[in-house]
């Protein structure tokens, strides 16, 4: 019986370290390649070993997918691909090939560099890994091999986001990624079409939140830093430097020309400037609106927002600083936190979600006093502020995507385990269709029931064609054909070209039977009563009187001859052949009952 | 299958192919050839060009004056210039269910197609090509409807008329299907109708057809064309190139068992090398600056002039030219330049890798920021007070007729110091010049045409090895100018077809299958048996079921059981329906295996006869004769059902059944 498996090594029941294992139809594929924010020991990578055993995982691995550039997607893969070793093709979309090497390397950075983390991957190795990588476009079958192909579609998560499906052929599985169902100001909204997967495997982050409306989310935020800026107080925002900085870019740089304000906006250098690059020449993955209007103005280039030095901090007056990293757990963001947290004027708005231990979780908890690195205590007198920016589909943009593809089943991973019960039962009970949510090395097993592709000589089809499209109901009409199986090679021919391409005979089996009739007629106006009897009876059949006497009944043939003995008894042959069996054998029991007497 | 061949114009094609219920339109090329007929249109008054002669017959009746003017020996018409459309009459446009277009250069004709036909399909295009697309529509838009000419010249076209002109125009076809230039309100609705697709995705049309685009190599996004069902596959070849210049490679392999190769859109200019014309358009133009003169280049707001510019861009330094202005004047030419930057995933490798780190693929980036390279809308505003000589000017449109390059040959064509550089390989330049001649600035004519040359194409097809070629008839024979080149044509076996305009060509392929799904219930419930060694077949009687033109087989419903006690209504209700097919039967019956089966079932008194044939074997007391020869057997018997049944299962025992 075929079936797809899939087992995620990451992102089971739990948000980071995506790794999902899929076979199906005897392909294996690996989606994503993640590691861990929350860990820094084994855990904070998938555990490869799960794939084989002792065997080589480019033996067992037709392919990996990369569905975006974000770390918990692609922070292990230089591990796995130089580390533990794999040399087969790794797809990813073009943008996210770009990207990806230079989160990699900054990944590479702060843990090796700042932590000093020894048997961490090098710079060399993220260059061998990028060099397997495949860059894919937009809808386009990647033909992996003779059998498996691959498409992405748009996902709308971040530059380069993809949802992909892979494709054996007429089994398939979707797997989406990370992925936002309604367009925001740079990207647009996800979107797959109705390809009826076996299997749709979706992230479910925001499992059992329905998102109030983003513009009111964009107005609060606006709202937020335009109020901290008139009473003359600094506005700081950690972001990562691709992604939703971006976003909020746009939002503010529009807000400041509107509103014609004048304090000044900074993002902190390095990454963030080279990333509005990425995004100015990957303009054609962006939305709508940013596409049809770059000639005029590109979007990202920002007129009110001008790169940071750090002794800009110091500077009197209003301003916005946005400064990486997004969880205030090092680096200039966590140094300008700590020269504006003593003074409430200040304000700190956190986009995004942190995770704990850092600086970043420790404020949104509520804490205000912070122990930092000797001794010393920060008192956070700044207003702290969190805002959900995350570029994810919520409860309702699953269901539509659920929608939208009509899967047959569908296998929830990146969410957390209780809120994925909710939506599991959701899903089960809008659309019919069995929802799992394995946990990490828990394996999900689905039967698939694939239908025969053949060739059916057209001569046989359109003879089927041309006896009218739609099938009775009541009376079924039958095919027959002869299944020729030559290698791979499956063809359904009509069983005369059957016989003919093999060589063979047709062996004919004829019956001819006699029926007695007292009658002292002669033979010729015997032959006249048998037709017009039959004639009457038969409506639908084509019966015909030929010249030498005979009659015939579409192919069956009713001669009648004299009884060599009995003057008085007329025979009438009947004969036909094994495919005319039933009208012959009904035709015998007719004539046997005898011919009406002639009415005239 | 049929292909009917819309247009003349080898690099500008229109064929409409229909193929399995689908009627697919390839391309829509506009010959713009036919405006070199017309004259000028200046943007400012030119004396010089008002002032011409009306052109009289030979016996001096001049009452086609007004229509046509004289120049040089030339004759031109004097009106807004016109093309020449497609074919519109072979074949009802309205049938076409889709339009593949492969590069923006054969997307011309489009509005004229979709906007009056009455064609309600889809248009497949790659994003670039219908940006770029876009942007040489308007450009002509823009070019043809800011210098509004009160004149409409329709007389000429008279055929009785026409009969009398002088050369070309006495030789120009279909004169009267020759129209104006369409608005902007129809390319934008003819736009609306297109939709974005990308190299190797596959587009399903209504079950029946799978179309996929392919790199082809010549532009930003250009594509040829798979069309293919399961059993049969057509490539479409359309302006493709080998050369490495800005976009991304050719993709050859997918064209591979093609049962028809349709090839267009091959180099205009076969002896020409496009390396070495660039070398010269380099050092001609290097030199006319150098003596102080300036020159001009007639140009496409896009394709080629990106590749220019960047060999301007390594050239000009040593060349010594840092100081002298490049101007690019063309009402696109911001956003040309603009989007080229954007479209990392088209280009070629290098320009891919550039992006990666991320920088400008093209050096033009840089070229307008250092000032270097400028660009204005038209020669109007800003462009008159920047103005320096001397300068090189890149301009449309390259037939000369409108554009502000017209103003340009006006400006300069009167000194022998400034020099017009022909780079564009759509227009004869002799023809281009005649309406400006006499002429004393220098003419370099280096045609830069990077599609298939012969030498390349004989080679695609001996790798690809396609059973058919279709090609346009102006490939099969030498180009009439040099007549003895024979090696200047496709020499393929077995020979191309060839096509001209109006000509209804029947495709030369059978299909003999098609792709049916078996349900896997069915699948389960049939019983091969191997025939010869690697060989099995199994009977099937299914059900079909044909929705969307995709068919499947699904298991026989199980006979229903006859509800005994039901009386019988009618005689005719027992006619057994004679559509019930029943399987062929093949094999033999071996005579003496037959008679001891005939004898274990209970029949005696068996006598056997030898016949010339075969045998008879007698059922003495049954009264019944069984004749058994190689490929038949028959059973005579009286009609006793019971007997003949159990004679003809005994029968079928030693057949195969089919």
């Amino acid at each position: 019986m075929p079936e797809i498996r899939v087992t995620p090594l990451g992102a089971g029941q739990d948000v980071g370290r995506s790794c999902i294992l899929v076979s199906i139809a005897g392909k294996n594929v690996m989606l994503d390649c993640g590691m861990h924010m929350g860990f820094n020991d084994d855990r904070r990578f998938p555990d490869f070993s799960y794939i084989t055993r002792n065997g080589r995982l480019t033996d067992f691995l037709d392919c990996v997918i990369i569905s975006h550039f974000h770390l918990d997607h692609c922070g292990a893969l230089p591990y796995f691909s130089e580390m533990v070793g794999y040399d087969g093709p790794i797809y990813m979309t073009h943008p996210t090939q770009a990207i990806c090497p230079i989160l990699l390397e900054d990944y590479r950075k702060i843990a090796v560099d700042k932590k000093g983390e020894a048997n961490f991957f090098t710079s060399q190795m993220i260059k061998d890994c990028m060099k397997k990588v495949v860059a894919v476009h937009l809808h386009q079958t990647v033909q992996v091999d003779d059998e498996l192909e691959i498409k992405a579609y748009y996902a709308g998560h971040v530059l380069g986001a993809a949802m992909f499906q892979i494709k054996v052929g007429s089994e398939s599985v979707v797997y989406t990624g990370d992925y936002n169902m309604t367009p925001d100001r740079h990207l647009g909204a996800a979107w797959i079409d109705k390809c009826r997967p076996n299997l749709l495997i979706t992230e479910s982050t925001y499992a059992t939140t329905i998102r109030d409306s983003k513009r009111c989310r964009e107005r609060d935020f606006l709202k937020k830093v335009h109020e901290a800026v008139e009473r003359g107080g600094k506005v700081l925002i950690p972001v990562f430097a691709l992604g939703r900085a971006q976003e909020l870019c746009i939002l503010l740089e529009t807000f400041w020309e509107r509103m014609n304000l004048k304090a000044p906006i900074y993002f902190s250098t390095g990454l963030t400037e080279k990333a509005n690059h990425y995004y100015k020449l990957f303009i054609t993955w962006t939305n709508q609106k940013i596409r049809k209007t770059f000639v005029q103005r590109n979007m990202f280039e920002f007129k009110h927002i001008k790169a940071f030095d750090r002794a800009f901090a110091d500077n009197p007056g209003p301003m916005v600083v946005f400064a990486t990293p997004g969880m205030l757990h090092a680096g200039q963001s966590l140094q300008i936190f700590r020269k504006w947290a003593g003074n409430e004027k200040n304000m700190v708005i956190m986009p995004g979600y942190c995770v704990q231990g850092t600086v970043g979780h420790k404020i949104l908890s509520g804490q205000r006093k912070l122990e930092m690195e000797g001794r010393q205590v920060l008192e956070v007198k700044m207003q702290v502020e969190y805002m959900s920016f995350s570029a994810h589909a919520d409860a309702k943009g699953i269901m539509q995507l659920v929608g939208q593809a009509e899967p047959e089943s569908v296998l929830l991973v990146h969410g957390e385990a209780k809120k994925m019960e909710f939506l599991k039962q959701k899903i089960e009970q809008e659309f019919r269709v069995n929802c799992y949510m394995p946990a990490n090395g828990e394996t999900v097993t689905l039967p698939t029931s694939p239908s025969i592709p053949v060739g059916i000589s057209l001569g046989l089809l359109k003879r089927e064609m041309a006896q009218g499209l739609l099938p009775d109901v009541k009376k079924p009409r039958l095919l027959h054909g002869t299944l020729i199986m030559k290698d791979s090679n499956f063809r359904l021919v009509s069983s005369e070209q059957a016989l003919k391409e093999l060589g063979l005979a047709e062996h004919q089996l004829r019956f001819t039977c006699r029926v007695h009739l007292h009658d002292p007629r002669k033979e010729q106006e015997m032959a006249v009563r048998v037709y017009s009897h039959l004639k009457s009876v038969l409506k639908d059949h084509c019966v015909q009187h030929l010249p030498d006497g005979s009659v015939t009944v579409e192919s069956i043939l009713i001669q009648a001859a004299a009884h060599s003995e009995d003057p008085g008894t007329k025979v009438l042959l009947v004969s036909w052949t094994y495919q005319d069996e039933e009208l012959g054998s009904y035709l015998t029991s007719l004539l046997k009952k005898g011919l009406p007497q002639a009415s005239s | 299958m049929k292909l009917y061949c819309l247009s003349g114009h080898p690099t500008l094609p229109c064929n409409v192919l229909k193929f399995k219920s689908t009627t697919i339109m390839l391309d829509c090329g506009l010959d713009m050839t036919s405006t070199l007929n017309f004259l000028p249109l200046p943007l400012v008054q030119s004396p010089r060009l008002s002032n011409l002669p009306g052109w009289s017959l030979k016996d001096g009746n001049a009452f086609l004056d007004k229509e046509l003017k004289e120049c040089s020996g030339h004759v031109f018409v004097d009106s807004v210039p016109e093309f020449c459309l497609p074919e519109t009459e072979l074949i009802d446009l309205s049938t076409v269910d889709v339009i593949l277009i492969s590069n923006y250069h054969c997307m011309m004709a489009l509005p004229y197609i979709t906007e009056h036909t009455g064609f309600t399909g889809t248009v497949y295009a790659t994003e670039p090509t219908v940006q770029i697309g876009r942007l040489l529509m308007e450009e002509l838009v823009n070019f043809i409807e800011r210098v509004p000419k009160a004149q409409s010249a329709s007389l000429w076209k008279n055929k009785d008329i026409q009969r009398l002109l002088p050369s070309p125009l006495k030789d120009a076809v279909e004169v009267s299907t020759w129209r104006r230039c369409y608005t902007m309100q129809e390319v934008n609705s003819a736009l609306s109708k297109i939709q974005l697709v990308g190299y190797s995705q596959k587009i399903e049309l209504f079950g029946a057809v799978q179309v996929t685009p392919l790199s082809s190599g010549y532009a930003l996004g250009s594509s040829n064309w798979i069309i293919q069902s399961h059993y049969e596959k057509v490539s479409y070849v359309s302006g493709s190139s080998l050369l490495t210049t800005h976009p991304q490679p050719m993709d050859q392999a997918s064209l591979k068992n093609s049962d028809v190769l349709i090839l267009t859109g091959l180099t205009q200019i076969p002896t020409a090398n496009p390396d070495g014309m660039v070398g010269e358009f380099c050092s001609n133009l290097a030199l006319t600056v150098r003596n102080g003169g300036n020159v001009l280049v007639p140009c496409y707001p896009s394709g080629v002039i990106y590749d220019l510019l960047e060999c301007l861009y390594q050239y000009i330094d040593s060349a010594g030219l840092s100081n002298i202005p490049f101007y690019f004047i063309s009402p696109v030419a911001n956003s040309s330049l603009e989007f080229s930057q954007i479209f990392a995933e088209w280009l070629c490798h290098n320009k891919q890798t550039k992006v990666y780190l991320p920088e400008p693929p093209f050096p033009h980036a840089e070229l307008i920021q250092t000032n270097k390279l400028k660009h204005y809308p038209s020669l109007h505003g800003d462009f008159s007070s920047d103005f320096r000589q001397p300068c090189v000017v890149f301009t449309g449109h390259p037939s000369l007729r409108f554009g502000d390059v017209v103003h340009f040959m006006e400006l300069w064509g009167k000194s022998s110091l400034n020099t017009v550089i022909f780079t564009e390989p759509d227009f004869s330049y002799l023809e281009a010049l005649a309406p400006y001649q006499p002429l004393a600035m220098k003419c370099i004519y280096c045609p830069i045409d990077t599609r298939l040359n012969f030498i390349q194409v004989s080679k695609l097809l001996k790798e690809v090895q396609p059973l058919h070629v279709v090609c346009p008839e102006q490939y099969t024979q030498p180009p009439p100018a040099q007549s003895h080149r024979m090696d200047l044509m496709i020499d393929c076996q077995p020979p191309a077809m060839s096509y001209r305009r109006a000509e209804v060509l029947a495709l030369p392929f059978k299909r003999r299958y098609e792709k049916i799904e078996i349900m896997p219930e069915l699948a389960d419930a049939l019983v091969p048996m191997e025939i010869k060694p690697g060989i099995s077949l199994a009977t099937v009687s299914a059900v079909l079921h044909t929705k969307d033109n995709k068919h499947v087989l699904q298991p026989p419903p199980r006979p229903t059981q006859p509800t005994g006690g039901k009386k019988r209504k009618r005689a005719s209700d027992d006619i057994p329906d004679c559509k019930v097919l029943k399987p062929l039967l093949s094999g033999s019956i071996p005579v003496e295996q037959f008679v001891q089966t005939l004898e274990k079932h209970g029949f005696s008194d068996i006598k056997v006869e030898d016949t010339a044939k075969g045998h008879i074997v007698l059922l003495q007391e049954a009264e019944t004769l069984i004749q058994i020869e190689e490929d038949s057997t028959h059973i005579i018997c009286d009609n006793d059902e019971v007997l003949r049944v159990r004679l003809r299962d005994l029968v079928l025992k030693f057949l195969q059944k089919f």
